[in-house]
């Protein structure tokens, strides 16, 4: 068989080698590199006058989100239309989860309706996990609680590498709540598979003490850790998880671990900035530095529908 | 599956032959090729695509033919079923097709499933004013969908346990046309 049929049939059967996406954890890099590489025709496809194309066609989905979303929610439920899937959206307010229905319950109630993937959003970690433990379909995390944010990491990597083609030794900081972030959590899995070196920044009292375990360094000095890194990933604090005080005031937190123009300039190099939002204005990022356009905050929004739609669009295969 | 075993149906000089054959039928019908756009299919369409642009360019010294790639894999209609085609190849189409006679290009045309998702993709660039197909082999007995090429380098009349396979010289280092059977013996 010639080179390239050959090259073309090998391309033709790869899988990924999970049937969930629980999180970055549980998937391996051949797996993030094939989600890449269909986000990149799936980034062609959304870029097109008609961005429709009929491939889940017969797939029905349901997006469960139990907690508040703005970005996530509709960049999924894009993702599906551009797909053509069949969609379902259920938000726990006004459910009978009120009424005292488990969450095993209510997601066999939905999946007796004959759907055929989960995306599920929830306050609890371990939630996603936990129900595909307990139910039998494909389950999608789109965040639970301070556990994982599978699809935010791909994307944000996904945008990396547009920048620099290979994310292998780069060197990533991250800043602000590592420990009550999922997406940190999520982006040190990636950064760390892909080759990344990585550090985390932030107020002591924010930094979770396993952070050792994942390899990964503490900088508590923003302006050395920035000198340092290709990458600032800035973190948003995450006060609706917070039942201590973990710093003394949102002034001297912004001073010490806020990004600006000016500490921009001082460091002298060009670095990537990104955030996976909302972003708290003046608080871990100033205005002038994202209206300054040295950030990568839209196109990491953009490449989330393109990663989302290549993440169902290769478990749907699986279905 | 080795080339030994493989028989060769059409070798270096016949096929130069048909690509010019191809390439004078094209001349003959769209002349100037002012609206006119070559779109050869992901992944072997492309290459005879881009060998007839060449064609046209030197045998009849029309610079200006639009060419594009189509992949068709979002398209298909055996999406999760059996053996799925996953991994989707590059589009690259700069122009929209609105109101332009579109010339879809592919190496071997078989069941007819992936020209019905040609049909359909192309749409995501406009609505064309014609489509017109043109193969280098047509498999004319298999056929699955009621599509035909209005343009065809040669028919083959091959049964279902037997592959084509066509052979570029730049990828593959010579320029042939295979068949064989499936499980690698001599047809």
């Amino acid at each position: 068989m010639e080179r390239m049929q050959y090259i073309y049939l090998k391309k033709m059967g790869k899988k990924l080698s999970v049937s969930n996406l629980l999180g970055i954890k549980y998937i391996s890099e051949n797996d993030i590199n094939l989600i890449f590489e269909t986000s990149d025709n799936f980034k062609e496809v959304i870029n097109r006058k008609i961005k429709k194309v009929p491939s889940l066609r017969d797939i029905t989905i349901a997006n469960l989100f139990f907690e508040n979303s703005t970005r996530t929610k509709i960049s999924f439920e894009l993702a599906q239309k551009r797909l053509s899937a069949d969609i379902v959206n259920f938000s726990s307010s006004g459910s009978s989860i009120k009424k005292g229905e488990t969450l095993a319950d209510t997601v066999n109630n939905i999946l007796s309706m004959k759907v055929d993937m989960v995306v599920m959003r929830h306050p609890s970690p371990g939630a996603s996990v936990f129900l595909s433990n307990n139910v039998d379909s494909c389950i999608i995390n789109a965040g639970d609680g301070c556990h994982e944010h599978p699809t935010q990491a791909l994307l944000d990597a996904f945008t990396l590498r547009e920048r620099f083609g290979s994310l292998s030794n780069k060197k990533i900081l991250i800043t602000g709540d590592i420990m009550h972030s999922r997406v940190a959590l999520s982006n040190i899995f990636i950064y760390k598979k892909l080759g990344a070196e990585v550090k985390v920044c932030g107020p002591k009292s924010l930094i979770p003490k396993y952070i050792n375990d994942l390899d990964v360094a503490y900088e508590s000095n923003f302006d050395v850790g920035l000198k340092w890194c290709d990458v600032a990933s800035m973190l948003r604090i995450q006060n609706e998880r917070m039942r201590d005080s973990f710093f003394p005031t949102t002034r001297e937190y912004s001073t010490q671990f806020g990004l600006d123009l000016q500490r921009l300039k001082s460091i002298d190099k060009e670095i990537v900035i990104t955030h996976p939002g909302p972003i708290n204005r003046g608080v871990e990022l100033n205005s002038d530095v994202i209206d300054s356009g040295k950030t990568v905050i839209l196109d990491q929004v953009e490449n989330g529908v393109a990663v989302r739609m290549a993440v169902m669009y290769l478990l749907a295969a699986k279905l | 599956m080795s080339v030994l075993n493989n028989k060769k149906i059409l070798n270096a000089s016949k096929l130069s032959l048909i690509l010019n054959r191809l390439a004078s039928q094209l001349f003959e019908k769209h002349d100037d090729f002012s609206d006119v756009v070559l779109i050869g299919l992901q992944p072997r369409g492309t290459i005879l695509s881009k060998k007839l642009k060449k064609l046209i360019q030197k045998n009849y010294s029309i610079n200006n033919v639009d060419i594009g790639f189509l992949d068709v894999t979002f398209f298909r209609d055996d999406f999760g079923r059996g053996d799925k085609i996953l991994h989707a190849n590059k589009t690259a189409i700069d122009f929209i097709v609105e109101d332009k006679t579109v010339i879809l290009i592919d190496d071997v045309l078989y069941t007819g499933r992936s020209i019905r998702a040609a049909l359909s993709a192309i749409q995501s660039f406009g609505r064309p004013r014609k489509v017109e197909l043109l193969t280098l082999i047509d498999r004319r007995f298999s056929r699955h969908l009621p599509i035909q090429p209005d343009y065809c380098g040669i028919q083959v009349d091959s049964i279902n346990n037997q592959r084509l396979t066509v052979k570029w010289s730049e990828f593959d280092g010579e320029d042939a046309v295979y068949i064989f059977k499936k499980d690698g013996k001599k047809t």
